[in-house]
């Protein structure tokens, strides 16, 4: 079977080489890892080598000729296969395979670098971005005392050692929070006295795009609860929640704000969302594979479709700031979404997401989970129906929502008290202003 | 006449860097360049050099060692015509891969002088551009001579950098004036090539910025080929004819004379500010020329305009200038960035032997007062470097004596260039000389030194 030789990206931005070449002739034996020819690329001179044995049938292009990567240039048969199989260009590419090896170098690979999370100094930022693309295997966290969990470099330590200070107490600035030399500056000194008092960390208001956050360590139960949920359905074992909101007072509410500068369905879903997830930090949270990250602040990202696919921009601090804020926010968000000119910090460390698909008709549906976080909140439509309501058929605007939770974090009955905490704040608007 | 979030004037190391990363965070970008993409860097300095000296390692290895490793070779014929070629197309390959490297990330490439105008606009020929979000100058720095003295660079008699870099034959003799990384390198090249070469320094020591243990093994090697050097030695006139040039020296209180063929000026560089517009966009200069910029930004004295680069100031090296375009793209697009610590910025010598450090030297770690310890492993007790014949030279690591932190770091030797960043990341990330001696080096390899010299400072040094 004759197997086809292609360009191979032999650098990460190669894109076509120029054949300079042929070492190998027509009739030749090959043998793996023989080169076959050199190709010239954007950034040198390299070799292209032959990734299965046999006969080298033909050259498919000269020497001297510019080829796009992937394209055929040469075609290995097997070292019975006589040359004469050359002889039939036009059959051979056909039954030809491609030559599967290991794939190139930076073939697959995507072509830039997703964008590094800001270091910011709280290390907020600094966990894994929305996208969460590569989610890396965690390294296994060595046994071991609390201390070995802080993030500090060698030096940090051995001067906090020395100077008596309390590395837990100190705000890192290095990658992902660690703690550096320089931040030992100002570190107060433990007293022999005691711990130091833990002066409340964080100092509102928070710089974007989040202050503080608490780690819970993972329980037996918790671990065990992952591990076993995770073997049975994924990586992120989710279920979910849906219910029914009655709609009515919202809405009316909503039509008595003046038009100018209205805020939709949707706004005033994420602010709710907002407002019920400080009730429920369990829910505003996110998984990092040895522990549990309770975000004190909440950022909600909310989904929005763009012409090849979909960003999630955040609305930070969305309990905090009012309708009209956050109304004016996702309508500048979205816009410049679909536009493509969203920075990356605004649309990565999101705490909590929302996707509405209730314009697009959808009664109800399921949202995938934006990991690391630990539900997706899925908005259907608002549509009339008649219902019970208080002992009477009445037709009413009725939402379904539906929360998809990742188990190994939210349980049904912490999921199910969240929503229900959202279903009564819609259904008494009030709430959001109580 | 056009609009884009960034403009970055000048197409080197730092600005093409700076443009890429603009691009992959999301940024519309146009890199304004009046000669080749690539800066000096790829086009008349970094890159064509090493082609040079690698051919003039080659020479080298076979003139002093071939026999020794049983390659019996005629009479080798040197061609610096030929090598000259040679680098030409490396350079000319490197410059058609940054020129790619602006097709793939859709950067347009504005082809001539960029003016900076008021309001983040740049005109660059007949045109005005508009920067929304930044205007970024990496024009970079160029060779010069001292005419004061009467070494005005003719590109005849009196040469610099990128003359050199042309020749279609070596001088018979050649001085060079200026012994820095640039200095040593060309008397590398020429000597192997056959000229006589002096070098003059006007600081004690060639490499004047080097620790002064790495100095002085430098120039035991270049004293074994015969390579002339007068430290400490200023050149105070210079009668400069068609076909030679005699300079007068005066070092330790005595009068001596040079003559050579051609004079190489290797005395520093200037940066290149003019006909930019920069007083008209209200950019200011710092007292000694550079432009004058927030360390923590880069920003200008004019909002909206950073800088970055040899014009931003030392150190002169194209690794710097890129961070600096990295950091300032990810400040522009809103990141922000760790800021850029230039204690870390490593500094390499590509002569042979190599020199590479990071950090202090042991000298100036002593004059700022702080304590240390050092520690030393030769690479002549090293057995990969026995078996390459390559013995020459040590690393040498400054680490403080209470915390172990890795202070400076000074590797002479093959591979210099290479090693050095085993020791740049460590320090970078802080770990100190026991994290280094931690990491288990494969055996035989020159890396064992740096265990080794790390060892040694902490006086547990295994193999000497």
């Amino acid at each position: 079977m004759p197997t086809k030789v292609v360009m191979e990206a032999l650098s990460p931005t190669m894109e076509e080489g120029r054949l300079v070449e042929w070492k190998k002739q027509a009739g030749e034996p090959v043998a793996v890892g023989d080169v076959l020819a050199e190709v010239e690329t954007d950034k040198a001179v390299m070799e292209l080598v032959a990734r299965v044995g046999g006969v080298l049938l033909r050259h498919t292009v000269e020497a001297g000729a510019t080829v796009p990567v992937s394209a055929e240039v040469a075609v290995i048969g097997e070292p019975g296969e006589a040359v004469s199989a050359a002889k039939q260009p036009a059959a051979a590419p056909k039954a030809a395979e491609e030559q599967a090896t290991q794939p190139a170098p930076g073939r697959n690979q995507p072509v830039s670098m997703p964008p590094a999370p800001s270091p910011d100094a709280d290390g907020a930022s600094a966990a894994t971005p929305v996208s969460g693309a590569a989610a890396a295997p965690p390294a296994p966290s060595p046994p071991g005392t609390p201390a070995d969990r802080l993030r500090a470099s060698p030096l940090a330590r051995r001067i906090a050692a020395e100077r008596g200070i309390d590395l837990a107490a100190v705000q890192g600035s290095g990658p992902e929070g660690r703690v550096i030399a320089r931040d030992l500056e100002a570190a107060p000194v433990r007293t022999p006295a005691g711990p130091t008092v833990a002066e409340p960390a964080r100092q509102p208001p928070a710089p974007l795009p989040s202050s503080g956050f608490t780690d819970v360590p993972l329980t037996q139960i918790r671990k065990t609860i992952a591990q076993r949920l995770a073997q049975s359905i994924g990586p992120i074992p989710t279920f979910y929640l849906t219910t029914e909101v009655d709609m009515e007072r919202t809405a009316e509410l909503r039509t008595a704000l003046p038009e100018d500068g209205r805020p939709s369905f949707n706004d005033i879903i994420i602010k709710t969302t907002a407002m019920a997830l400080r009730q429920h930090p369990m829910v505003n949270a996110w998984w990092q594979d040895d522990r549990i990250r309770q975000w004190h602040d909440i950022h909600v990202s909310m989904a929005v479709a763009i012409d090849d696919g979909l960003i999630t921009p955040v609305i930070r601090h969305a309990d905090q700031k009012s309708l009209r804020a956050i109304s004016a926010e996702a309508k500048d968000l979205a816009s410049r979404a679909r536009e493509r000119k969203l920075a990356p910090d605004e649309y990565t460390g999101g705490t909590f997401s929302v996707s509405n698909l209730g314009m697009l008709d959808i009664d109800e549906f399921t949202a995938v989970i934006n990991p690391p976080e630990a539900a997706i909140l899925a908005v259907g439509r608002i549509v009339a129906k008649p219902v019970d309501h208080e002992g009477q058929v009445q037709v009413r605007r009725r939402l379904r929502v539906t929360l998809s939770c990742d188990h190994r974090i939210v349980d049904g009955a912490t999921g199910a008290m969240f929503l229900k905490t959202l279903k009564q704040m819609l259904e008494n608007p009030l709430a959001l202003v109580w | 006449m056009a609009t884009f979030d960034v403009i970055v004037i000048g197409g080197g190391p730092a600005g093409y860097v700076c443009a890429i990363r603009c691009a992959q965070l999301g940024l519309s970008t146009a890199v304004v360049e009046r000669e080749k993409l690539g800066g000096v860097c790829v086009n008349i300095g970094c890159i064509p050099t090493k082609a040079l000296l690698h051919s003039a390692y080659i020479l080298n290895t076979i003139r002093h060692g071939a026999k020794d490793l049983g390659i019996e070779t005629g009479e080798v014929k040197a061609d610096y015509g030929v090598a000259m070629r040679r680098s030409r197309k490396v350079s000319e390959q490197n410059s058609r891969g940054v020129e790619s490297l602006m097709k793939k990330h859709k950067i347009t490439v504005l082809k001539g002088d960029g003016t900076l105008q008021k309001g983040k606009q740049v005109q660059v020929g007949g045109e005005t551009h508009t920067a929304s979000k930044a205007v970024v100058i990496a024009t970079g720095s160029r060779t010069k001579g001292i005419p004061q003295i009467g070494l005005e660079i003719d590109k005849a008699t009196v040469i610099s950098s990128d003359e050199a870099l042309f020749l279609e034959r070596t001088p018979a003799s050649i001085a060079i004036v200026g012994a820095g990384a640039v200095g040593c390198e060309f008397a590398d090249i020429f000597n192997a090539f056959g000229s006589q070469v002096t070098l003059i320094e006007v600081l004690p020591r060639i490499l004047p910025l080097e620790d002064g243990e790495a100095s002085d093994a430098l120039a035991k090697a270049f004293r074994k080929r015969n390579i002339a050097m007068h430290v400490g030695a200023k050149v105070t006139k210079a009668t400069v004819s068609k076909d030679k040039a005699v300079l007068e020296l005066e070092a330790a209180g005595k009068t001596l004379t040079v003559e050579a063929e051609k004079v190489l000026m290797a005395a520093g560089r200037a940066v290149n500010t003019e006909r930019l517009g920069l007083p008209e966009a209200g950019v200011q200069l710092t007292e000694r020329g550079f432009v004058k910029v927030d360390p923590a930004t880069l920003e200008t004295s004019a909002p909206g305009v950073y800088c970055i680069g040899d014009v931003a100031g030392p150190p002169m090296l194209a690794h710097k200038g890129s961070r600096e375009g990295v950091h300032v793209a990810e400040l522009v697009a809103g990141h922000r960035p760790r800021p850029i610590d230039y204690r870390n910025v490593p500094s390499v010598t590509y002569c042979h032997p190599e020199v590479a450090s990071v950090g202090l030297s042991e000298q100036d770690a002593k004059a700022k007062g702080l304590d240390v310890k050092v520690g030393r492993f030769p690479f002549s007790a090293n057995g990969r470097a026995r078996t390459a014949g390559e013995t020459d030279g040590f690393v040498k690591i400054v680490r403080d004596t209470k915390y172990g932190e890795i202070i400076g770091a000074h590797i002479v030797g093959s591979h210099a260039s290479e090693l050095i960043h085993e020791l740049v990341v460590a320090k970078t990330n802080e770990y100190t000389v026991e994290e280094v001696d931690l990491a288990i080096h494969a055996h035989p390899t020159l890396s064992e030194a740096i265990a080794e010299a790390a060892l040694d400072s902490l006086g547990r040094v295994i193999h000497i």
